[in-house]
């Protein structure tokens, strides 16, 4: 038995609990709070450490092997901390809703861990599926739009996602068979992972392999062309689903290939028409879906449009490979994970209390509601890269990891990508604090009020927000986690 | 006792209640259906306590009866699915009621035990005659089942049209079989896989023999292109009798393949890789056939058996990986295992259908709108039962699939593969289209729908057996390699 195991059952259980009738606010909040200090004590326990710990194996089928093992590094623990995190403010922030959305938010969370923090492919992709399903239901069944509309919102990010997910399980199935040795298939990571550097495949084949684990991790991420799915589904997706998926689940996609393509498959990504053609993608994930978002009316487009973006700038962290690219790539996914969810649930208050979310309609909030003004802020200055936030971290160390090997007069494609991304960053800011001047600043709307929330229903928001303080102002907490991890 | 002496026996009592029933016409059908489901009950506990080696038979049946891993597997889901189906008979029995003739259930209750009988001898033929003769015991009592709802025009339609096809079927099993022997000059499994293996044995002969045999086969099982039938009898028919169609014959229809296969393929055989080549083509087509169409229904019950066929798409796949070096499972085993994740959820999904259809509720997808509202537990086992079926992860359906998939992946069968893939795909697309369905809040007016506390018992652990399988399959994987030899080439 081990710790990790207990993360990921708790949620679940708790699920199911509210399931058959138990109250649901309080079995959700106390599951998602105890899981919350789990995560913390495992945490601060592997500080100083390296490599997998806490790791505990059941095996299942033999021939071909197939165990429920579990084990956690650096990359592992900050991702389920994330979870964590953004799972607790999620279901906090629930007010007046059917139990469905604790099950929901709980199922959501308890997939993403498992996802996590499991060490088996089976199950890596299984627990990723599980939290799937109710992202779908949950758009399909209560988004916010009429009947019609928003079942084609859901049909269409399963299809893009579903799609996805069978590119992906077909890149595993071709990982499995390549690196499982003679006499056994196995799905263990570990044991791909020493085949993997016993016997490399060439790189003309990793780069195939690698290219069809892109695609596949990739449209879960929304990378550039297959990112069509993603802004309207968060755009109608209720408040606590978008807040978990576009700051947990979606990571799932950039982990996979940090854990899964990167390690096995070390020349794959390196190989020049994959990297070419990865370039190109982020490239139009940064620059295209940011005048996409420039253009955008209303805060809940811009928010998921923005949030299509900023996955650009981690795809350039994977693209680079190196040391420290990788960690900044892991920094902005926790970053970007706490800053959207942030942003995603203060908006959904905004919606139920002023009913729009048009640019033209809104303005001069901050003298009604200094508080949440203040906690916005804290939103749109992470998502600008403002330094002493986290997702500052994370984006110069990016970029830094593009330039480790610079000789002057010599640009690589890289470093090119990285130039023209750069401007993506004045995009955000001028979207962003676009978004932030019409709402709060100004001469305040006719007709339209809305005060503070009291104190308990800042808590979620404010837990949040310390943490990209805390994290932004000491990066080195992260990066201590991956000491030797990459 | 012997598993043949169980086996009479339980043919015996079906005989007797149909006796009871003809001639004591005041019998409840209660006490009918109780004795059928407890005789069954019998015979299940003696089968898992009685001698499982060959020599235990009797004398003479011991020249056509084995008793191998894959046979004892076969009888042992025989007997659990007709204990299901003869339970959920009686479950449904105030609705069938009105449609049959007198107003009584009677065959209902005894021809089960008799097809059970004909599917457990299936499993342990070994020759092409005691597969013909229990065969045809379990297709012409399916005959009688079929249709008998018979004041209802759908039932009486899908009872002409599985007459119908099935007698043709049966004609062109028997030509097969006629040209098998031609060929090899015998009928026993054995034999027949001997002489394949001898380069002297006519090739044309025996490829059209065993080719017109599995086309005969492909009736029985809803292959493509012999799967017509399949969506109108599977509407027609009273609804547990389409699960057991949909089970019960599968699973026999495909003891029989395996047998026929492990002959026909055997190593060296002079047909073996036509025959690879055969069921590779005819597993693509149905599984395409299956699933394209079910996306288009908007019957429930139809579109199960549109996934019923594409199912045995699926097992027609993993009949033609045969055995690989970094695999434990045979193909018979993946098969049987498949068989056995899809035992639970399909029966699972006709039985809520069947409960919905006892409280007055239609078998249109528009008929679940609300269920959840209605009836949260049934919405939520028939929500586990359909994601299995379509092979979500974690659940019982998508081991099964996957072993088909790595078996066509290990195998290089690419075509065949991305067959298998674009139909799972589509699966999705309509189980979940159900699932949606049941989860919308219009339409929510609609008065609460009950259930009974024996069927939410059964329901439950079937749901459960899913949810187990899926995420701990060892058992299964145990019974079925237990005493046969590993394949794995140590």
């Amino acid at each position: 038995m081990s710790v990790l195991e207990l993360i990921i059952a708790l949620p679940l259980l708790a699920a199911l609990a509210v399931g058959l009738g138990a109250p649901a606010r309080a079995a959700s909040l106390g599951a998602s709070f105890i899981n919350l200090i789990l995560v913390l004590a495992t945490t601060v326990q592997y500080w100083g450490k390296t490599g997998l710990a806490f790791t505990y194996s059941r095996p299942i089928l033999e021939n071909p092997s197939l165990s429920f093992a579990v084990g956690a590094d650096g990359i592992s623990l900050i991702l389920a901390l994330l979870t964590t995190l953004v799972m607790l403010a999620a279901i906090w922030q629930i007010e007046d809703r059917p139990p469905i959305f604790y099950v929901s938010s709980l199922l959501i969370g308890g997939g993403a861990l498992g996802a996590f923090l499991t060490t088996d492919l089976f199950f890596i992709y299984a627990f990723h599926e599980l939290a799937l399903i109710p992202t779908f239901l949950m758009i399909a069944l209560h988004g916010r739009a009429e009947p019609a509309q928003r079942k084609a919102v859901a049909w269409k990010a399963t299809i893009y996602l579903g799609a996805g997910s069978l590119v992906l399980l077909a890149g595993l199935v071709w990982l499995v068979l390549e690196f499982s040795g003679g006499s056994k298939l196995t799905f263990d990571l570990e044991a791909l992972r020493s085949q993997a550097q016993l016997n490399p495949l060439p790189a003309a084949k990793q780069a195939q392999i690698f290219f069809v684990l892109l695609l596949g991790f990739g449209s879960l991420v929304s990378l550039f062309p297959f990112h069509s799915w993603a802004a309207p589904a968060y755009a109608t997706a209720p408040t606590p689903v978008a807040m978990l998926h576009s700051g947990v689940l979606k990571k799932f996609g950039l982990y996979g290939l940090i854990r899964i393509a990167l390690p096995l498959l070390p020349q794959g990504a390196h190989v020049e028409w994959v990297q070419n053609a990865l370039l190109l993608m982020l490239l139009g994930n940064i620059l295209v879906m940011g005048l996409v978002t420039i253009h955008a009316s209303r805060l809940d487009d811009t928010l998921a449009n923005s949030s299509v973006m900023h996955m650009g700038y981690i795809f350039l962290g994977i693209a680079a490979g190196t040391d420290l690219a990788l960690k900044g790539a892991v920094i902005l996914m926790f970053a970007h994970g706490i800053s959207i969810a942030l942003l995603f649930g203060l908006c959904g208050r905004m919606r139920n209390q002023l009913g729009t979310l048009e640019y033209n309609k809104l303005g001069g909030l901050a003298s009604h509601a200094p508080a949440f003004t203040v906690l916005f802020a804290f939103g749109t200055f992470a998502s600008i890269g403002l330094p002493g936030l986290t997702n500052f971290a994370g984006e110069v160390l990016i970029f830094l990891g593009n330039f480790t090997e610079f000789k002057a007069g010599t640009l690589t494609s890289l470093q090119w990508t990285v130039i023209l991304a750069l401007w993506g960053v004045v995009m955000s800011a001028v979207y962003m604090l676009r978004a932030y001047r019409s709402i709060f600043h100004g001469s305040p709307a006719t007709g339209l009020f809305m005060i503070d929330p009291a104190f308990s229903q800042r808590v979620p928001f404010i837990l949040l927000a310390t943490t990209l303080l805390v994290t932004g102002c000491c990066p080195w907490l992260l990066l201590n986690l991956m000491k030797s991890a990459l | 006792m012997s598993v043949f002496t169980i086996e009479a026996g339980l043919a015996l009592l079906g005989l007797a209640l149909l006796l009871v029933e003809a001639f004591k016409p005041d019998i409840s059908r209660r006490t009918l259906g109780l004795t059928a489901i407890a005789g069954t009950a019998l015979a299940l506990v003696l089968f898992i306590f009685a001698p499982h080696d060959s020599a235990s038979l009797p004398g003479f049946i011991r020249p056509w009866h084995q008793l191998d891993n894959l046979a004892l597997f076969y009888k042992g889901f025989a007997l659990v699915i007709t204990i299901l189906v003869l339970w959920l008979t009686l479950e449904c029995a105030p609705y069938l009621t009105r449609f049959t003739v007198d107003g009584k259930l009677g065959e209902m209750f005894s021809l089960p035990l008799i097809v059970c009988v004909g599917m457990m001898w299936m499993a342990s033929a070994r020759d092409l005659v005691t597969v013909f003769v229990s065969l045809e015991l379990v297709t012409v009592s399916f005959y009688v089942l079929v249709a008998f709802a018979r004041k209802s025009a759908f039932s009486l339609e899908a009872g002409v049209k599985y007459l119908i096809l099935g007698a043709l079927s049966t004609g062109v099993l028997v030509y097969g079989i006629a040209w098998i022997y031609g060929a090899t000059g015998t009928m026993s499994f054995d034999g027949i896989a001997k002489a394949l293996a001898n380069p002297a044995t006519s090739k044309s002969t025996a490829l059209f023999g065993a080719a017109v045999l599995l086309c005969g086969l492909g009736f029985k099982v809803a292959a493509a292109p012999f799967h017509m039938w399949v969506p109108d009898v599977y509407q027609g028919a009273p609804t547990p009798v389409t699960a057991f169609l949909s089970v019960g014959s599968k699973a026999a229809g495909f003891v029989v393949l395996t047998r026929a296969l492990d002959a026909f393929m055997v190593e060296g055989s002079i047909i073996g890789s036509e025959i690879q080549g055969f069921l590779l083509v005819v597993g693509s087509l149905t599984v395409l056939l299956g699933s394209l169409p079910a996306m288009f229904q908007t019957s429930v019950k139809r579109l199960l058996a549109y996934s019923s066929i594409s199912h045995a798409g699926y097992l027609l796949l993993a009949l033609a990986c045969r055995e690989s070096a970094r695999f434990d499972l045979s193909s018979g085993s993946v098969v049987a295992f498949y068989l056995a994740t899809y035992l639970p959820m399909t029966v699972l999904g006709f039985l809520g259908l069947g409960l919905m259809r006892a409280n007055g509720l239609g078998e249109d997808i528009k008929d679940f709108a609300g269920l959840a509202k209605r009836n949260p537990l049934l919405a939520l086992l028939m929500t586990i039962s359909f994601a299995s079926l379509a092979g979500l992860p974690l659940t019982a359906g998508f081991l099964g699939k996957l072993f088909v998939f790595l078996g066509l992946a290990d195998h290089g069968y690419w075509g065949a593969l991305s067959c298998a893939i674009i139909a799972a795909a589509a699966g999705f697309y309509y189980y979940f289209k159900t699932i949606l369905a049941m989860y919308t809040t219009e339409g929510t007016d609609v008065p609460a729908l009950a259930f009974s506390a024996p069927a939410k018992a059964v329901a439950g652990a079937l749901a459960l057996a899913i949810l187990i399988l899926g995420v701990y399959p060892k058992p299964l994987q145990n019974v079925l390699m237990s005493d046969r030899p590993a394949v794995v080439a140590k």
